[in-house]
């Protein structure tokens, strides 16, 4: 049974697979422009442009991967801490309230200004972004953890470590990882719109600079590696959270 | 294992408990002062309408809330935090739906600190206990109503209980099934030997497991009468006239105390042979000892 769940998967992966490539041959066709070249010219692209494309795919996703790193880590203690402390709530509620729908991008220059044109700030304006998003996911689903099931753990005689250990954290899993998924591709778009602006690294830089020159080829090249490097993210946290709440699929 | 429980201390006792919630409206009295002696492997069953602090005063003798006023001393000893052998059941049974069936059984001994190759021993017995060996590997969510009150059961058991407290712990399931878990419920407290209360809205499920049933009044919750029961233990008990009596006479107790009388009246029941039978824990003690355990 199983064996035949992961083969009606992979079965819908490649029917997928081949709808967008025929929607993006059929649209490339109509379209007939040098700029959006049809997937049959597209992935040669990719081959040609390897030996560039990859370093530079090797900085965006080291940017990113340390940028979802840094807002994670410092967002899981305090939005855990907001969720179940009405008094530590009380005080970053209101920051919150008003931080939270800044839109964060429009920091990039002062960053630059601070911090200089490399990884820098770039990893500090993503790692912000994602910070506000997962502090909120994990607040709230901090909050909304039933209020049984720490009394049967404190029952127990679970300290308050106890507490967050078996209950609060996993409780909070799958909306953390749902943030995760989500912010990833937050962090590509802000990553690019970084790289694009600042510096003269990363696949973000690859892009913008193939455009200037015309190099619409190259410039695709790059588009399909940002792509990628989305989706490989987008999975990791998906694979992820598949091994880490088991128990949701179940029963 | 401990020895200063002897008859003369009882197992539990609520000393004039009361609970005073500050509230939007001002200061809100919801528990008592109440008093209540459990005996060791006595059953009590607490009956009463809805918020009239049944569960808080689970909550004071389990040591997770600190009463207003009063104390609540286990073995003579007043509680200020949750110990080990003393096991809570609530209503949705506190099962951990992230943990498989063994490490729900084991979590109480897994705070506690407890070796794992013991607490696997002590699980595995447990779940032996409640019939659910086979489970052992599965999520909550794979088990049925039935078997996860076997479970919450089991995670107590584990723990070398000798008091439980339970929170209307069968309400959550179907008629049929309620009566199998009741018969589950007694023939555990029988083997086992631990004291419980089991607080319900249930008359026929506090007169099966009850051998005292005590009756609370409408907020602030008191006890407001008390039916001695030892005939719980008689076998078909369920059947039996005076099952259908007892349930019949606190009906009408319930309703008395639902009408606002007989608030104040810690009357006993008129059961002949136990009317003389007084709030002193040692003779429901010395009962238990005799009819229901082996």
């Amino acid at each position: 049974m199983r064996k035949d769940g992961i083969a009606r998967k992979l079965i819908g992966y490649a029917l997928a697979i081949v709808f967008i490539l025929a929607g993006w041959q059929v649209t490339a066709m109509l379209v007939d422009n040098a700029a959006l070249p049809g997937p049959a010219e597209a992935f040669p692209m990719v081959v040609q442009y390897a030996g560039d494309l990859w370093p530079a795919f090797l900085v965006s996703l080291y940017r990113v991967v340390a940028a979802m790193l840094i807002g994670t880590v410092l967002a899981i203690p305090l939005g855990l801490a907001c969720g179940r402390s009405p008094r530590v709530d009380a005080v970053f509620a209101p920051v919150l309230y008003f931080l939270y729908p800044l839109p964060k991008v429009v920091l990039l220059p002062v960053l630059i200004v601070l911090m200089g044109l490399a990884d820098a700030p770039k990893i500090t304006l993503i790692a912000i972004t994602i910070f506000f998003q997962v502090l909120v996911t994990v607040r709230d689903a901090a909050q909304s953890v039933p209020e049984q099931a720490v009394m049967s753990m404190r029952s127990l005689g679970a300290g308050r470590l106890d507490v967050y250990r078996h209950v609060i954290v996993p409780a909070t899993l799958p909306e953390l990882f749902t943030a995760l998924r989500i912010s990833s591709g937050t962090a590509v778009a802000i990553l690019f719109f970084a790289e694009s602006l600042a510096g003269s690294t990363g696949l973000g830089y690859f892009i913008v600079d193939a455009w200037a020159l015309l190099a619409y080829p190259k410039m695709f090249a790059g588009i399909i590696a940002m792509a990628l490097l989305g989706v490989i993210l987008y999975e990791f946290f998906d694979i992820a959270e598949r091994r880490l709440t088991k128990w949701r699929r179940v029963g | 294992m401990t020895s200063a429980s002897t008859p003369t201390v009882p197992k539990l006792s609520l000393e004039g408990v009361s609970q005073v919630y500050d509230g939007a409206r001002g200061k809100t009295q919801a528990l008592g002062p109440m008093s209540l002696e459990v005996a060791p492997r006595e059953s009590v069953a607490i009956l009463g309408p809805s918020g009239c602090g049944k569960s808080t005063s689970l909550l004071i003798a389990c040591g997770l809330l600190k009463p207003t006023q009063g104390a609540a001393l286990v073995d003579g000893a007043v509680v200020t935090r949750p110990r080990l052998e003393t096991g809570l059941i609530l209503q949705d049974f506190g099962l951990m739906p992230w943990k498989t069936v063994e490490q729900n059984a084991g979590l109480g001994l897994q705070v506690r600190r407890v070796s794992k190759r013991e607490r696997r021993e002590r699980v595995a017995d447990a779940l032996a206990r409640v019939g659910l060996s086979d489970f052992a590997k599965a999520y909550p969510a794979e088990l049925s109503g039935g078997m996860r009150q076997r479970l919450a059961m089991a995670r107590a058991l584990a723990c070398d209980i000798d008091l439980l407290l339970m929170d209307e712990p069968l309400s959550a399931l179907d008629a049929l099934l309620r009566e199998e878990m009741q018969n589950m419920l007694k023939r555990t407290w029988r083997e086992s030997g631990y004291a419980q209360v089991l607080v319900t809205h249930s008359i026929e499920e506090a007169v099966f497991l009850g051998q005292r049933v005590v009756v609370m009044t409408p907020r602030p919750g008191r006890i407001a009468f008390t039916l001695y029961n030892s005939e719980m233990c008689a076998d078909d008990w369920r059947d039996d006239p005076l099952f259908f009596e007892r349930c019949r006479q606190l009906r009408e107790v319930l309703r008395g105390s639902a009408a606002g009388e007989g608030t104040d009246a810690s009357a006993e029941s008129g059961a002949s042979d136990f009317a003389n039978a007084s709030d002193a824990p040692g003779t429901s003690a010395a009962c238990s000892e005799e009819v229901c355990h082996a």
